[in-house]
Formats: C-alpha cells, structure tokens, sequence
C-alpha cells in the first residue's frame, strides 16, 4: 500500500455512492424516448430511494465516524435526516407521478435523475464536515432544483421562476462562500470541527477580536437564511413556489429545507458555537421577522401555492426559533432546544406534502387548482380529502391534537426554558395570525359551496392511499407524539455527547 | 368506588361513536345517523351517572383517578379524575349532549357530520372537566374548538363565517398565552405539567401577577367577561340550535371553571390583590350588559347577553372567597346550564317554524302552542330568577355572599333581578301573550312529542335543582372548604 494514497473508508459513504452510481443509470434509462423507458425511470427511482433508505438505516449507530480525511461525518444526526430525506423523496415523487405523467412537456425521465442528484446533494450536505463538500453539496442540490423548476421550458412563469431562482440562489451561494473564506482566513482551517476548536481558543485563550470572525458569520447566515427562505432573504420563496410546477414546489418545499436545516447545524451549532451570542441574536431577529412577515402576508394571498409559501416562510420561523434558545438554556436544554426545532421541521414536512399532494391530485392536465377558490365546497365533493386537508391545515396552525401543536409547543418550551417571555409571547401573537389564513382555507372548503362545474375528483387508489397516511400520521403523531419527539432527541444526543460545550 | 376508568369511557365513548358514524356515512350515503348518535350520547351519559353514584362527598381528594404517562419526554401524563367542583360538570355535558342530539333529530344537511361534531365535543369537554394534566387540560381546551368553529361555519346562520372565524381567533388568543403561561410553570415546578404540583408551587407575587393575566386573558375570553365578550353574541346568533346550546350550556363553564381550577389554587394570592378588578368586571357584565339585554329584538342575542349577565354573577361569587359565594357560583353554572339550554332550544323551536328570530315577527304564540307557551314561561322565569326554579338558588347564594363582602356589591348584583326579570319577561310577553301577530303564527303547530320530551327533562332539572339543591351543593362542599383554606394561606411566604 502506497504511503502518500490510502483508501478512504467508504462504508459511511456507501447510501451515496450508491446513490451517485443510480442516478447516473437512471440518467442513461431515461434517454429512452418511449414511454416505457421513463416509467422504468420512475419505478427505478422510487426503488433507488428506498434502498438508499435502507443503507441508511443499516449504517445507523450511535458512534460518529469521519472518513474522507474528515471531510465527512456520519453520526446518529446525519443518519436520521438522511433517512428523512430519502423518504420525503419518495413520498414526493408518489405524489408527483400523475401530475408528470399529465404534463407531456415535462420529461419525466429527467426529472427523475435530477431528483436523484438533488438528493445526493442533500445527503452531502448532510454529511459535510468541511467547508467543500458542504458547498458541493449545496450545489449538486441547487442546481438540480434550477433546473427541475425550469423542465417546463415554454411555460413563461415556471422559467421567470426558474431564473429568479437561479440568479438569487447564485447571489446566496456567492454570500455563503465568501463568509467561509473570511472564516477560513481568521482559523486557517475548512474542516467544521477544526474551526469551532480554533475560533474557540483564539477568542477565548488568546483574546482575539472577533470583528473579521463577526464579518464572516454575517455572510455565513445570509446566505443559509437565502436557502431556508426567512425574510429579509426570503424574495425568491412565493414567486417560485407559484411560477414552478407544483411537483417541482412540492420537491423544493420539502427535502431541500432538511438539508439546509443540517447545514445551519453544522456550521453555526459545530462550527460557530464560540460566535453563539451573535449568530443567535441574528436568527432571533430573522425568526421574528419571518414569522411576522410570513404569517402576515399569506392572509393576502388568493393562491393557494403563494399562500403555503408565505407559511413556509413563518413556519422557518419558528423553525429559526428552537435554533437561537439553544446556548441560552444551557446544559441538556440546549440540545432540547435543537431538537425541537428538528421535532418541528418534521411536523413542516409531513403536512407541506400532504398539502402539495392534494393540490396536484385536484389538478388535472391544463388545470393547476392552485387558487383558493378551486377548494370551494370541497367537503361536499369528497368529505374524506376535505378532512384529511383540515387536520392538515390545523397542524400548521399549531391546534392540538395534532402534530403541529406538539412542534410549536416544544419550540415554545424551548423558547421560555431560555428565559425570552416576550419572544415566546410574539410568536403566538404571530401563530394566531397565522391561524387566520388556515381557517379560510377550512372556511372554503366547509363553508362555501362548491361551484356547478366542478369537475369529478379522480384520484387513483394508490394516491389516495399515500395520502390518507400522510394526512392521518399528523393525526397520530399529534395524538401519541413521544416516538418522534425522542427520535429528534436522540439524533442530537448521540452526535454531541463528546462535545465540550 | 367503580374500577372501571369511568372517565376514559366519558370522553372517549363519544368520540369514537363520533368517528364511527362520519365513517359508517362515508360508506352508505343513505342511512341516517341519527339512532346511532343518540346511543352514543346516551353511553356517554350512562358511564357518567355511576361518578355522582360512587362519588364520596366526604372527600376533598381526587377521586375516579386514571393515571397513564403520555408524554414522557415532557412529562405530560394522561391524568383524569374529579373532585367536588369539577364531577357535575360531566354529568351536565352528557346529559345536554343527549338532548342536542334529539333536537337536531329532523336535520338532512350532511348529517353524520353534524352529530359526530356534537359527539366528539361532548367527549372533549369532559376531558377537559377531568384533566389534572396541564398539557392534557390545554389539549382538550383548545381542541374543542375545532368542532365548534365547523358547527357554527356549517349549519349556522347567513353571518356564520363572520362569526365563526371571531369565535375562533377570540378564544385563540386567549389560550395561546395561557400556553406560554403553562410551560413557565413547567419549568418553575422541575418539569411537571402536574395540576396538584402546581398548586403548591411557591410562587412570588410578580410571577403570580404575570400567571393570573395569562391565565385570565385566556379564561375571561371564555366566560366570557366584560370586555371581552363581545364574540359570543354573534357566535350564538349565528349557531344552529344545537350549537347554542352546547355554547350557552357547557363552552362558558369552560372559562368559569378554569378560573376556579387554574387562577384560584396556582395563583391564590394575585387571585386576591386582583380581586377588586374581578368583581368590578363582574359588576359591569351583571348591570350593564344587563341594560344592554335589555335593548335586544333577536331572541337569541337577548338570551346570549343574559347569559354574559349571568356569567358575571359565577366570576363575582368565585372572587368573594367566601364558601357561600363559591358555591352559589358553582350552582349558578349548573343552573345555567339548563336553562340557557333551555331557553335556547324554545327559541330553536320558534325558528324551526318561523325562520325568524327577531322578536317582532311573533305575538300570540300561545294561541297556537299553549304547550310551548307553558315550557318557555318556566324557562324564562328560571332566566329571571324566580325562587323553586334553579336560577335563583346561586342568585340568592351568591347575593348572600356578597352582602357579607360589601353592601353596594350586594345591591349593585341584585339588581340582576329587576333587568333580568325585565328583559325575560318583556321579550316573553311580546312574543307569547297579545293577539296572533299575523297569519305566519296563526299557522303555528304546538311542540311534538320529541320536542316535549327535551324540554319536560329540562324543566325537571330546572325545577328539582330549585326545590331541592342539596345534591349539587353537599358534593361541592368540601372541595370548596379546601380551595378556599388554600387560598386564604397563600403561596408567599
């Protein structure tokens, strides 16, 4: 064996290989301009994830192993988003068949493979210990999402948002990578863990000043804050989520905002923690300010899609919230408080995909039923779905006995273990803002009569089925939340309990 | 004592009869789920019974206790039980849900809804009558809002999306910042959502000031006091019948008994430095919204601001601290229970005939429903309350008590007994007595037999409440000893 190369471990690495090398056969399935061809893409896709699912699981312990010369990071932490992530994919692409099936101007073969890369590029993002693979992966990830909002190529809103994606989401990678390298020029190091030891001494044992460090980590959080959406860097989020096929909303809605979540862990909680009183003041103030703005705006929305992106925004919020209670509480609160915001990051999920699922299975080949007023009456037309889209709507509104109350509540807890009475009064103020828009939606849906030319609702089987699940696990997970509640913890637990802070 | 987890069934047997009829609907479109309904109601109200039956009025403790974790990560627990104060409550909510099941026996409009929505809010309106659990207690509260915004927004009024969404928003308000106040109180107790643990929390008065607001925003919404009340008129305006009378009959106790559970023993002595304030708003909704009752030509607007002017009288007795005044506040909840029930399903029977709530439209009504005429004279006389029927027993207890407390509070309250008697009787005499108004009333047919069963249990509870309010009155007694030596000792030390 040769001295200056050693084969790196590949094991902890082996769902992303193995992701890697699918997508690239998935990519050459997909060229086949038959039908058939882009069905075996989609079929070889959907088992492509659930077998990456699969090696996750397999890989997961309770030990955190390096590989890559450190450059990535395998720990209960990354295990569980990533297992989060493949399944949100799946689930995604379930929901989004019929809708790309129907639309013959999207290829569906390419979309597949562009999935597949974009969740290679998440579960890189996941896994990064190290400014590069973190900003590769970011790539791998944004750049796919570009292009999947841009498949509709003759349809001028999806490339208007395609393009608005695409130059801001440029700008904030552009902010994140220049906040790095002030990072790197203070520490002289990329790799996360490295950075938090050296920052820590040279603040702490050498008594630096920390403005250059303080310049930085202003980039740093601008550009995650552009990524997760929250106001004031939130401008691309409604006009994407409205102008993209509701596939490509729903894709970018969901997983995308996991891996982000991992990466404003890995940066600011493993890399940053010595600079912990500014970053959190910062998220505090985009978390009052997302909440706010997005709960507020979302009433005056009269699409559905721009509604949801709007809540997307506030519910980043909160999301923000966990985040920055985190040092304050201190000792075991502290990873409370992260896991909360996780806790609260699944409940997001679950019912954004439900709710995309619905949108695109109302819709039809030339009717997107993305306005509010395409849910009039819907109770009378199909009482199940109109059900099963309150609960949805209510856990978003944080009402028990649903999901989305115990994520509010956890965050809420987290919010005043850390002592800020009036942070947690405002974000109420703002859940019930927020409660406004959810309400209409029931109100439509309840109360208001459905048009005569409605057209039948035609679901098949198997959508309804997903969706059923998915709508009744908010219910579930709401009714008996301590599963989840302790898998977010121990995700958090296992992957800090070397940590010296 | 039963062994069986009697409050479990209260709670869950409704709910899961509730469940069970909107999915046998979704299968057959054509059946009708009333029979279904009413034998879920009535296993509700059955489980109830053996709780007054098996209850030791001796006891001031806990009793029927159901003890399970839930949550363990934050130690929320499922934790049931009832003492004196909390065990009529049941028994009341059961009882009317079985009735508002019966008066909505003729309705069409997506029906396995409606009563699955009446059904899963009887069973959570017990849940929160029995959580010792501050995290269950929230749950169940705010939960119960969800079929109650539905009832008001689907089968209500041409108003009804006005009114539901600021019946909603209102109480949302309220209970949110209830919610922060919870988790504080979590954190002060060691991690404990426990009921009894918080109760002898050592607290000191700034931090209890903070709580009592917290507390009482989201409780005075609910009463609802004065000046905050102004939600209800339009959500009982706008409800069907059945909706009001679940709305007048349990949803206001909610409020008046989370003062009692939560203001008083968590935060006894900013319960006392605030009283002043307490009876003061007690006062206006008893004498003003009185006066402004008095004013009303919509029968059912007239009744829900009686009620508001009722409910004042519950939060004065509570904030005199005197055990006649407490209990004079318990009973005056149970009483009004049955007869806001009441006067608003005579008025459901009117509106089912007329489709007309406004005053004005009727006259002579006895002509053509002497029946009907005879049941709304008692309930109306109990609204004014008139000694042998329920409504003057906590009247007079609590008027006692406060002419114990300060003359002008006693006189300025007992004067709820010349408007109440004025605005009830006024609106009775315009709508029964006089010549046939015009040829809508001339066509009126006299109360069914569905109709004289609901209302003849209603007029049994309203009269044997009023002869003889033992039974109510022993089994609050200790509980309410108890509270008040917790109150009086206070958590400063």
């Amino acid at each position: 064996m040769s001295q200056y190369f050693v084969l790196p471990d590949l094991l902890p690495a082996l769902p992303e290989l193995f992701l890697l090398f699918m997508g690239l056969v998935v990519l050459l399935v997909s060229i086949g301009k038959k039908s058939s061809a882009q069905t075996v893409a989609f079929a070889l896709t959907q088992l492509t994830l659930l077998l990456t699912f699969v090696l996750v699981i397999r890989g997961v312990s309770s030990e955190i192993e390096y590989t890559f010369s450190n450059m990535f990071v395998r720990d209960m932490l990354a295990d569980f988003l990533k297992a989060l992530v493949c399944l949100t994919v799946v689930m995604t692409l379930s929901y989004s068949r019929r809708y790309l099936v129907e639309r013959v101007a999207i290829p569906m073969g390419e979309y597949c493979a562009l999935s597949l890369l974009a969740t290679l590029g998440m579960m890189v993002m996941i896994s990064a210990n190290h400014f590069l693979p973190l900003y590769l992966g970011l790539e791998i990830m944004s750049l796919s999402l570009y292009a999947m909002t841009a498949l509709n190529r003759n349809d001028a809103t999806a490339t208007e948002a395609a393009m608005k994606y695409f130059v801001l989401g440029a700008l904030a990678s552009g902010f994140l990578l220049y906040g790095m390298s002030l990072v790197y020029g203070v520490t002289g190091s990329l790799e996360i863990s490295e950075i938090a030891m050296r920052t820590g001494g040279k603040l702490y044992v050498e008594g630096m000043d920390k403005t250059p460090l303080v310049f930085g980590l202003v980039f740093i959080v601008a550009g995650l804050a552009f990524k997760l959406g929250v106001v004031p860097f939130h401008m691309w989020l409604p006009d994407v989520y409205h102008g993209a096929p509701t596939a490509a909303t729903l894709f970018i809605a969901a997983a995308p905002k996991l891996a982000t979540f991992a990466i404003v862990i890995r940066l600011l909680v493993d890399g940053l923690l010595p600079l912990y009183e500014d970053w959190q003041s910062m998220l505090m103030l985009l978390a009052v300010l997302s909440m706010g703005f997005g709960n507020i705006v979302a009433i005056a929305q009269r699409n559905i899609k721009r509604m949801l992106a709007y809540s997307a925004i506030a519910h980043m919020g909160f999301v923000l919230l966990g985040l920055c209670c985190g040092v304050v509480a201190g000792g075991d609160q502290r990873l409370h408080a992260y896991s909360s915001s996780l806790f609260y990051m699944v409940a997001y999920l679950l019912a954004t995909l439900a709710a995309f699922g619905l949108i695109m299975m109302l819709s039809r080949a030339g009717f997107e039923s993305d306005r509010l007023d395409d849910f009039k009456g819907l109770n009378q037309r199909s009482p199940w779905l109109a059900v099963m889209m309150m609960m949805l709507m209510l856990s978003m509104a944080g009402i028990p006995i649903l999901f989305g109350f115990f994520a509010k509540f956890a965050i809420l807890s987290a919010v005043v273990a850390a002592g800020y009475y009036w942070l947690a009064v405002l974000a109420v103020i703002f859940s019930l803002v927020g409660a406004f828009y959810y309400l209409r939606l029931i109100k439509i849906m309840y109360f208001d009569e459905a048009p005569a030319d409605a057209l039948p609702i035609e679901v098949p089987f198997s959508t309804r089925v997903l969706f059923s699940v998915n709508s009744l696990a908010v219910v579930l997970i709401g009714v008996f939340p301590q599963n989840v509640m302790v898998m977010c913890a121990s995700a958090f637990y296992h992957s800090y309990q070397f940590q010296p802070y | 004592m039963s062994s069986y987890p009697l409050l479990s069934l209260a709670i869950w047997i409704p709910i899961f009869v509730g469940l069970f009829v909107l999915a046998v609907s979704g299968l057959a479109k054509s059946w009708h789920p009333r029979g279904l309904a009413l034998f879920g109601a009535l296993a509700g109200l059955t489980v109830t019974l053996p709780l007054y039956t098996g209850f030791d009025i001796a006891s001031a403790a806990i009793q029927f206790e159901e003890f399970s974790p839930w949550i363990p990560h934050f130690n929320v627990f499922y934790r049931l039980g009832v003492d004196g104060i909390s065990m009529w409550f049941i028994i009341l909510n059961s009882l009317i849900t079985v009735l508002v099941v019966l008066a909505g026996w003729k309705i069409e409009r997506q029906a396995a809804q409606y009563y699955a929505a009446f059904l899963i809010m009887s069973g959570l309106m017990n849940g929160i009558f029995s959580a010792l659990d501050g995290a269950l207690f929230y749950v169940f509260f705010e939960a119960s809002l969800i079929p109650l915004y539905l009832i008001i927004g689907v089968w209500g009024g041409s108003n009804r999306v006005y009114a539901a969404l600021k019946f909603f928003l209102y109480t949302l308000l309220g209970s949110l910042l209830f919610l922060v106040a919870l988790l504080y109180l979590f954190f002060q107790s060691g991690h404990s959502f426990d009921l009894l643990v918080w109760r002898d929390l050592p607290l000191t008065l700034t931090e209890q000031t903070w709580i009592f607001f917290a507390f009482l925003l989201a409780f005075a919404v609910k009463v609802p006091m004065f000046p905050v009340h102004t939600w209800l008129p339009d959500a009982h305006v706008e409800a069907p019948t059945g909706g009001s009378v679940v709305l007048a009959a349990i949803a206001l106790k909610l409020g008046a008994y989370g003062l009692i559970r939560f203001s008083l023993p968590i935060t006894p002595d900013a319960s006392q430095t605030f009283a002043g304030l307490m009876i003061a708003l007690s006062l206006i909704a008893v004498v003003y919204i009185g006066l402004v009752a008095l004013m009303q030509t919509d029968m059912k607007k007239l009744v829900a601001y009686s009620s508001i002017a009722h409910m004042g009288f519950v939060t004065l007795g509570f904030f005199l601290f005197s055990e006649l005044g407490v209990e004079g506040a318990l009973v005056q909840m149970i009483s009004h229970g049955f007869v806001s029930g009441a006067m608003f399903l005579c008025i459901g029977v009117l509106y089912d005939r007329m489709h007309s709530r406004q005053i004005a439209d009727y006259g002579g009504v006895i002509n053509t429903m002497p029946k009907f005429a005879v049941f709304f004279m008692l309930f109306a006389m109990a609204n004014a309350g008139l000694p042998a029927t329920s409504g003057f027993v906590g009247e007079f207890m609590v008027i006692l008590a406060a002419v114990g407390f300060n003359f002008w509070i006693a006189a300025a309250a007992a004067s709820t007994l010349v408007f109440g008697a004025a605005y009830t009787l006024w609106m009775y005499k315009r709508v029964i007595f006089g010549a046939v108004a015009n040829e809508h009333v001339q066509a009126l047919s006299d109360i069914s037999r569905r109709e004289f069963f609901i209302l003849a249990i209603l007029a049994l509870c309203v009269l044997g409440m009023g002869v003889y309010p033992k039974p109510f009155t022993e089994v609050m007694h200790v509980s309410v000893q108890e509270l008040l030596a917790h109150v009086a000792l206070g958590k400063i030390q």
